[in-house]
């Protein structure tokens, strides 16, 4: 505390023997050795605390380098926020649930209210948002990120299982509805790539320096991993049947177009337009027999497929080929 | 960051904080600053010691504190808080920006401002290398609707009719509820209600409220009505729940992260066996029927038995129609 009140008090660079002689506790050294121990441990502490201690030489023949701190680097700008900004803020403090993120938004939290701004934390918000970060190579990879080094780590595809290496220039980590992803150049296929963070196996190794990773200026995190995590694509228009009083959650979706009896049964002619192409024939044949497909027929083939594998029993069920309309697309 | 660091990265805060607000009560600010009364007067009696080359009188800071209260008279020259680190301005900057388009946060424009005063404050210290998109669905036609009349009610402090799609059931229902507030969780909207029809706090996902009208009444949740702790997730393990035992197949794996599963095995071919719990049957005949041959149930037998059976009736209506036109 002394130390960052003298240098901060300071114009000049103060030498490590000035500094040993004026700040308390130093002069107890019983060595030199001990001193510059203590006083290196102390350097190293103060700019992990994010202090900008700066080094050099008042004049071009000094012997040896000073010390300072620059107070126009030190402190926290002016800032003054409004009520409504102020419960923004401590609506986004509320926004992590993550021991490396909730610590850091708190750090900044008691910076503010020491530069004199209100924060009530504990106002009601009519909005409550969780970001959650239980993966265990969230920590690793947050790291890696902001020292700027490439990383390798063992990730599992699912279509077809795999669990291959890979190495990694990361950009960044990128929190998308809810679940997290890691951005960057992947050497071996030497393009951008995104990778879910649940999928990694096992522990993330540091590869090479830091400072050796350069985000390129134009990449936009969020929007790369958005494109890239399967979006729904236009889709023909759908017609099923529904049985009478059966399908809510179908029907929600839907426009009745006519009566109907199948099989004996009566039901309503719907329309839909599908969100979720990729997932329709197994949202579908969940209705089993209270919902059938009318158009189109490639549909209507993929759910009976599903659904006559599941009538036909576990039996058959490793040798079954994958669904017809399945595409590999990540869900 | 180690103990040490802790207490200097406090002891630098402190100063300012207590210049920003004279004769502050000392257990309001230990409770700021999440640290005991006496650690907070330990604090200042160290803070009391440090000052100016020289330490004589003048140099030093300068606390008056009494009972109850602290006032700090000379600052030694600490009379601001140190600059954001990068990890703070990142962890603070990135969770505004998430806010700015969060459906449901009424004033985005003054988490913007917020966000342009914190920038302009903490200098160099731009965030990087975290985004956060909570990308809320919003599928159905009436989502945008839905969520307007919530947040109507929530902010006018009134009672709410909806009809809600309950996905467990596959029924949709009508109900009054007494908004308490809304929640987003991993990138959905939920609305937390009394519901009079329940008789208890439920959570209404938004994109699942078809239909919402602002009622005239005004809201109100009884007294023993408790928010619900998300901490750990929105799924709950209740006693009433059943647990089927499931080995996925390449193709239904997505299963496995998509709902909440227990002690999952890795089997060869790169099929995964899991326990899952469900509370009702029709629910996850629902969900296993729509996986097919992806899909094969250990246990219980009941549950195997009526998914054959149901999809085999499935199968032969559609040959029957099939056949007939």
């Amino acid at each position: 505390m002394n130390l960052v009140l003298c240098l901060l008090s300071t114009r000049q660079y103060l030498s490590a023997e000035r500094i040993r002689s004026i700040v308390p506790g130093y002069a107890d050294a019983p060595s030199d050795d001990a001193f510059f121990r203590t006083f290196e441990r102390d350097k190293t502490e103060l700019r992990e605390l994010g202090i900008p201690l700066e080094v050099g030489r008042n004049k071009v023949d000094d012997p040896v380098d000073g010390y300072r701190i620059a107070r126009r680097d030190y402190e926290l700008g002016e800032i003054d926020l409004e009520p409504d900004e102020a419960a923004a803020v401590a609506l986004a403090v509320r926004l992590w649930d993550s021991p490396e993120l909730t610590g850091a938004a708190h750090g900044a939290l008691l910076k503010l209210r020491a530069a004199g701004v209100d924060v009530d934390e504990s106002a009601p918000t009519a909005v409550e948002s969780k970001v959650r970060t239980t993966e265990p190579a969230f920590g690793p990879l947050l790291a890696a990120v902001q020292a700027g080094q490439a990383v390798s780590f063992d990730y599992r595809k699912h279509n077809p299982v795999e669990v291959r290496a890979r190495e990694l220039e990361p950009w960044g980590v990128v929190s998308w509805r809810g679940r997290w992803y890691v951005v960057g150049h992947d050497r071996e296929r030497s393009a951008p790539r995104c990778f879910r963070l649940s999928r990694v196996v096992g522990e993330v190794r540091k590869v090479g320096r830091p400072g050796q990773v350069h985000r390129p200026d134009d990449v936009d995190l969020l929007r790369f991993v958005a494109s890239s995590s399967g979006e729904s694509q236009p889709s023909p228009a759908v017609k099923l049947w529904v049985a009478d009083g059966r399908g809510a959650g179908l029907r929600r979706w839907a426009t009745v177009v006519r009566r109907h009896e199948v099989d004996g049964v009566p039901g309503d002619v719907v329309e839909l337009e599908l969100a979720y192409p990729d997932t329709a024939a197994g949202w579908i044949a969940g209705y089993g027999a209270d919902a059938l497909v009318l158009e189109p027929d490639v549909l209507a083939k993929a759910v009976r497929e599903r659904l006559l594998a599941a009538a036909e029993g576990p039996e058959r069920r490793t040798r079954l080929e994958p669904a017809i309309e399945g595409n590999g697309v990540a869900r | 960051m180690s103990g040490a660091q802790d207490r200097l990265s406090r002891l630098l805060a402190l100063v300012p904080y207590f210049l920003a607000r004279p004769g502050i009560l000392i257990d309001e600010a230990a409770a700021t600053f999440g640290i005991t009364p006496k650690q907070l007067r330990k604090d200042l009696e160290l803070l009391w010691m440090c000052g100016l080359p020289g330490y004589g009188p003048g140099d030093l800071i300068d606390i008056s504190f009494d009972e109850d209260t602290v006032t700090v008279t000379f600052d030694a020259g600490m009379n601001r808080p140190l600059r954001l680190t990068g990890a703070e301005a990142t962890a603070l900057l990135v969770a505004l920006r998430a806010l700015v388009d969060t459906p449901g946060v009424d004033d985005a424009d003054a988490v913007r401002r917020a966000v342009a005063k914190i920038e302009a404050a903490a200098g160099q210290a731009t965030p990087a290398g975290v985004a956060v998109g909570l990308g809320v669905r919003e599928g159905a036609r009436s989502t945008k609707r839905a969520r307007d009349a919530v947040q109507a009610a929530l902010s006018a402090g009134r009672a709410l009719r909806i009809t809600y799609y309950t996905a467990s059931k596959d029924e949709i229902t009508e109900r009054v509820v007494d908004p308490m507030r809304m929640l987003i969780v991993d990138g959905r909207g939920y609305l937390e209600a009394w519901c009079r029809r329940a008789e208890d706090v439920r959570l209404f996902r938004v994109d699942r409220v078809d239909e919402a009208a602002v009622l005239d009444e005004a809201a109100a949740p009884p007294p023993y009505a408790e928010p619900t702790d998300t901490s750990t997730g929105l799924f709950r393990s209740a006693p009433d729940q059943r647990v089927a035992v499931l080995v996925l197949g390449q193709e239904a794996r997505w299963v496995s992260e998509y709902y909440p599963v227990e002690d999952p095995e890795e089997l060869p071919d790169g099929r995964l066996r899991v326990r899952m719990r469900y509370a009702d049957t029709s629910w996850v005949v629902r969900l296993l029927l729509g996986l097919g041959g992806e899909v094969a149930v250990e246990s219980p037998v009941e549950l195997a038995e009526v998914l054959r059976a149901q999809a085999a009736a499935a199968v032969a209506r559609m040959d029957r129609h099939l056949a007939s036109t």
